[in-house]
């Protein structure tokens, strides 16, 4: 093989892997772990329901198999911490690589914006998030840069194991999540190229009352850009400066895909 | 020896049942009984053979007629047991008919020799006894003692006996006590008899204080399973004589099986229907009969056999036994080698126990103590409790010189 | 007078616990239709179409006229006890355990006499009712029961063989979510069951009735989820060992067919609670119970699946649910032979439609959960291997009887 024709490159890749092997950069988790009793998204009874990560065991050094241990797994495209790729709404049916397997790998990895709006979610379950909110958050912190992920902190991973999480009652499911005019100023007016959540979706709990409803899936995937739902650990992260990995299952013809979402952050940047 | 037979029903002597001519029993062959034996039916049976010719003075190929009764020969039968044992039979019969197949082999016998099917006819009765083998033979008895017996408590024919004791004790005002004289006197007979398996004297109070088996069947109440066997041959009085065979002529016989289907629990045997043919063929009545072999697995159906045979009225059986004395001097001789209450149940061979014993009375061989001047002995078969009851039963007559 | 149970101490931990034997098994084809009726607590014997004789034991051929034309009906069930004992010595594992065993000889009016476990309050000789009911190998078995109802009669301990009373015992109800779960809950929390678990899937969704079901008396919340075997194990492994009775009320029901919408997800979703759940269940519940056949006065003594009717023909509207039910019906005879070595009874409850949101478009009649509820607790206190709940589900059963092929073309369109 011959010697590397992009010396840059190769040097910025050696000083990443220098920067993890315990040169400053931290590796954070932002995934929760895929079991029986992590909540799925729940639609009226008459829909198609999402079925629920299920694991059956193979065999475990017995009469099954007795050397080996392994499991069948079953669940939706978007059971646990999952990546909602395009296809996903109705309004991104027709796009073009709107599928897991035809997502630009270049996409999945990139700058992570945190806003936080822990304090406002802990006070009111049913928070919007306005584009009003977005242009204060601007004022204080600057602007959102183009083909940044936004990541939704509510600290909403915190009720997991909670019937808090879900917060379903009788009028539906109570969470915190963006308005439209959001969603609007985030993808047309700063280019983002996904959007993460800590909820179970990237739409508020009441997000169907919505005009239009569900926005946040209705806007992100009508124009090409992806949620991350059920997302861990935001609040290690700092508000800029971090890369988050989020590359979802080769599905063909996916709509989605449970997956593990890395991010990499200057030690000490939180 | 008692007074004249009081039977239910007065059956005609059918004109088409012909009398015995010149049909002898002998050569009574008893091999000892042990309680559990690690050894088959087929070595049973062989021994009593060996014995049976060896006594005779025949050899084995002698034998032309084989009647065969074993509940343990599976997977094999009498046919099997032709070539296990080398025996080449022109008539072959098998028994499966528990305490009445000694009197049936005979009554079956009989006939052959007389029709001259057979000269020699070997009748023999063995089972084995293993550990374990006595719970296995009843788990597979008959269908519907598998449907609608074992299902109740399992208690086998304790149970079956138990229900007809305790039936027969309501009805008649029998008591323990009556079963008891029975079972006493039997045992004082077996104490005579070197081949019994008990050998301690029973008193009527060991009798009283022994533990409860199937309320009221007590344990002196019920047989010793074990292993053993018993043969005797059939053949012609020119036969017996050539050979020099102390013999007793077959009077009579009877047999019914599933008599009183509408008795709503079994009271009676089918000797009550056959009785009085039994006592006309033999040309005797009941005050005739110096031995009398009962089958005795239970001392129940001893007593109904008393009432059934004519030697007392239905219901009279306890005051019978009250008043008279069953032992081998008494002035009722009965069940003169222990009857299998003291001499131990070997299977088939309990069927057997009373007609090998009754020939030996009658024929000056015995090996209990001799009752005396006995020469006309009645034999009694009883067996196959199939569900609720005895469907089986037989008797014979045999008359022999005396002594 | 019988004398009452006792609610049974806490369990010694050194003694072993007793293993299970069982009663005689082999019995002839023709018994076996005595405990198909017994099976449905009916007491039926041998008519002679010719003769009219009734017999017993059952066999192929009328003793009466040699017919071979002889049927099972349900026939007068008085009789007389002539004869009794106490069996206190058996060859027979199952017995030798049980001794005192008391046995009579009964007389029926209508005939035949009859060999009978005979209750502790019958007098001798006197008159007695006969049932018949299943042993503890699943065979049919007639007792003698006093003529009138004598006091804590339930608890004569022949009787207890024949049945799989609540009372003193442990019982786990496996939905809770549901208005059926929650009445059988209280059925057998009233019938004297010690403690009710009731399982719960997705506790984080509430659901309708919660608080009442948390304030029946005994009644214990458990996280369960049939179509997660990790749960099931889980609650196994927590309770399994003290679980005497399962009643399995979850029941997923949707319309549809083969050629509706979404029909294979959906279908799964049936399958996965009412044939896969059911097998997870009694994966986890099973083998533990099939142990615990023989522990005393609150053994393991029974697996309750309510089931519908639909279980026997398939109603087209409610197509892959009929299915789902039919291998319910299927899996829970297999179960039935894989429990017998434990003498623990598996029990089905046929329900006909339910009065759900999911049926509102079938016409009645339909049944309540408290007539479900009422099903099964009689199953168990009086040892019912198949009942039928609503006059649908009798319906059912009956033309399913006659003849399944015309019951199929019945509900079919």
């Amino acid at each position: 093989m011959s010697a590397s024709s992009n010396p840059g490159a190769e040097a910025l890749l050696s000083a990443l892997v220098g920067g993890i092997r315990g040169g400053g950069i931290e590796i954070i988790d932002l995934t929760h772990t895929l079991s029986p009793d992590f909540p799925v998204m729940v639609l009226p009874p008459e829909f198609g329901q999402c079925q629920p990560f299920r694991m059956e065991e193979v065999s475990r050094y017995d009469g099954r198999g007795p050397g080996w241990y392994w499991n069948n797994l079953s669940m939706s495209e978007h059971a646990g911490t999952h990546f909602d790729a395009p296809s996903h709404w109705i309004s991104g049916r027709n796009l073009p690589q709107g599928t897991v397997d035809a997502v630009p790998l270049d996409k999945l990895m990139g700058p992570a914006v945190v806003l936080d709006f822990s304090v406002e979610s802990a006070a009111d379950e049913d928070f919007l998030l306005t584009r009003g909110h977005l242009e204060a958050w601007e004022s204080e912190n600057g602007a959102i840069e183009p083909g940044s992920w936004v990541l939704f902190r509510t600290d909403w991973s915190k009720h997991l194991g909670t019937a808090k999480y879900l917060n379903l009652r009788e009028d539906g499911t109570h969470s915190p999540g963006p308005a439209p005019d959001a969603m609007e100023f985030l993808v047309k007016e700063r280019d983002i190229v996904g959007f993460g959540v800590e909820t179970i979706g990237t739409d508020a709990g009441q997000g169907s009352h919505l005009n239009p409803p569900y926005p946040a899936h209705y806007i992100l995937h009508g124009n090409g850009r992806y949620g991350l739902q059920c997302l861990n650990a935001l609040d290690r992260l700092p508000v800029r400066g971090a890369v988050i990995v989020a590359a979802p299952l080769k599905i063909r013809h996916g709509s989605g895909s449970p997956l593990r979402v890395i991010a990499m952050a200057s030690v000490g940047s939180v | 020896m008692v007074e004249t037979p009081q039977t239910e029903k007065q059956m005609p002597l059918k004109p088409s049942r012909r009398p015995y001519r010149d049909v002898v029993v002998a050569v009574p062959v008893s091999i000892a009984y042990v309680r559990y034996s690690i050894e088959t039916a087929h070595w049973w049976i062989a021994r009593a053979l060996k014995e049976l010719t060896e006594r005779a003075g025949i050899r084995p190929t002698d034998i032309d007629g084989l009647s065969v009764s074993s509940f343990t020969l599976a997977p094999d039968t009498a046919v099997g047991l032709t070539q296990h044992l080398g025996l080449t039979p022109r008539w072959l019969d098998n028994i499966p008919m528990g305490g009445a197949s000694a009197v049936v082999a005979l009554r079956r016998a009989a006939r052959a020799v007389e029709a001259g099917d057979a000269t020699i006819v070997a009748c023999v009765g063995g089972d084995a006894n293993q550990v374990d083998s006595f719970r296995k033979l009843l788990s597979s008895f008959s269908r519907f003692a598998q449907d609608a017996s074992y299902p109740y408590g399992y208690g086998g024919p304790n149970g079956s006996f138990a229900l007809l004791t305790d039936h027969y004790m309501r009805a008649y005002g029998a008591t323990r006590e009556d079963f008891g004289r029975i079972c006493v006197a039997q045992r004082d007979n077996a104490l005579t008899y070197p081949h019994a398996i008990m050998k301690k004297k029973l008193t009527l109070d060991d009798y009283m204080a022994a533990r409860a088996i199937a309320d009221p069947i007590h344990l002196f109440d019920c047989v010793m399973p074990c292993a053993g066997a018993e043969a005797f041959l059939v053949t012609t009085e020119d036969v017996a004589k050539d050979l020099g065979l102390p013999h007793a002529k077959l009077l009579s016989t009877i047999e019914r099986h599933n008599a009183f289907p509408d008795d709503p629990i079994q009271m009676r045997g089918g000797w009550a229907m056959d009785v009085d043919e039994l006592y006309a063929m033999a040309g005797c009545g009941p005050d005739d009969v110096d031995v009398l072999e009962t089958y005795d697995d239970y001392p129940v159906i001893v007593m109904m056999q008393f009432e059934d045979l004519g030697f007392c009225g239905k219901g009279e059986g306890p005051e019978f036994v009250r008043t008279h004395d069953m032992t081998n001097g008494g002035d009722f001789p009965q069940n003169t080698s222990g009857g299998q209450l003291s001499a131990g149940q070997a299977g088939a061979a309990g069927g057997y126990l009373g007609m090998v014993e009754a020939l030996r009375q009658v024929t000056g061989q015995s090996l209990s103590k001799p009752v005396e001047s006995a020469c006309t002995a009645l034999v009694s078969g009883f067996g196959m409790i199939n569900y609720d009851r005895g469907l089986c039963s037989g008797a014979a007559i045999l008359q022999g010189s005396g002594v | 007078m019988t004398d009452p149970i006792v609610p049974p101490p806490k369990k010694d931990p050194q003694k072993v616990t007793r293993p299970p034997e069982s009663p005689p098994l082999q019995r002839s084809r023709a018994s076996l239709k005595l405990t198909a009726a017994a099976s449905r607590g009916v007491f039926a014997l041998q008519v002679c179409e010719a003769c009219g004789t009734v017999s017993y034991p059952p066999r192929d051929a009328c003793a009466g006229c040699l017919s071979t034309d002889i049927e099972f009906r349900p026939v007068d069930d008085r009789g007389s006890v002539i004869a009794e004992t106490v069996i206190r010595t058996s060859t027979d594992l199952y017995f030798r355990e049980r001794t005192p065993w008391r046995v009579g000889m009964v007389r029926l009016d209508c005939g035949p006499s009859i060999v009978a476990h005979l209750h502790g309050d019958v007098a001798v000789p006197g008159p007695v009712r006969m049932v018949a009911k299943l042993d503890k190998s699943g065979n049919a078995v007639l007792m003698a029961l006093p003529e009138t109802e004598s006091e804590n009669m339930a608890d004569d301990p022949e009787y207890c063989e024949l049945t799989a009373s609540p009372r003193h015992r442990r019982v786990l109800v496996t939905s809770g979510r549901e208005a059926v779960g929650q009445a059988v809950a209280a059925a057998l929390s009233k019938a004297g069951a010690s403690t009710v678990f009731v399982g719960i899937a997705e506790s984080w969704k509430p659901f309708a009735g919660q608080a009442k079901l948390e304030s029946i008396p005994n009644v214990e919340i458990m996280p369960l989820d049939l179509t997660d075997t990790t749960s099931v194990t889980e609650l196994a492994g927590e309770i399994g060992g003290k679980t005497d009775i399962v009643v399995n009320t979850a029941d997923y029901v949707r319309p549809g067919g083969l050629f509706g919408e979404g029909g294979l997800v959906t279908a799964r979703e049936a399958f996965d609670v009412n044939v896969f759940g059911l097998q997870r269940l009694a994966q986890a519940f099973g083998p533990g119970m099939r142990g615990r056949g023989a522990d005393g006065v609150n053994s393991a003594a029974a697996f309750v699946d309510v089931l519908p009717v639909h279980a026997l023909a398939n109603t087209p509207d409610f197509g892959f649910y009929s299915a789902s039910a039919a291998a319910r019906n299927s899996l829970l005879q297999c179960l039935r032979s894989e429990m017998r070595p434990g003498g623990v009874r598996v029990m089905s409850v046929f329900t006909g439609p339910v009065d759900d949101d999911w049926r509102q478009q079938v016409p009645p009649p339909k049944v309540a959960p408290v007539q479900i509820a009422r099903a099964v607790v009689a199953a168990l206190e009086e040892g019912i291997e198949e009942s039928f709940v609503g006059d649908v589900a009798k319906d059912i059963a009956q033309r399913f009887l006659d003849d399944p092929k015309v019951l199929e073309r019945e509900l079919g369109k």
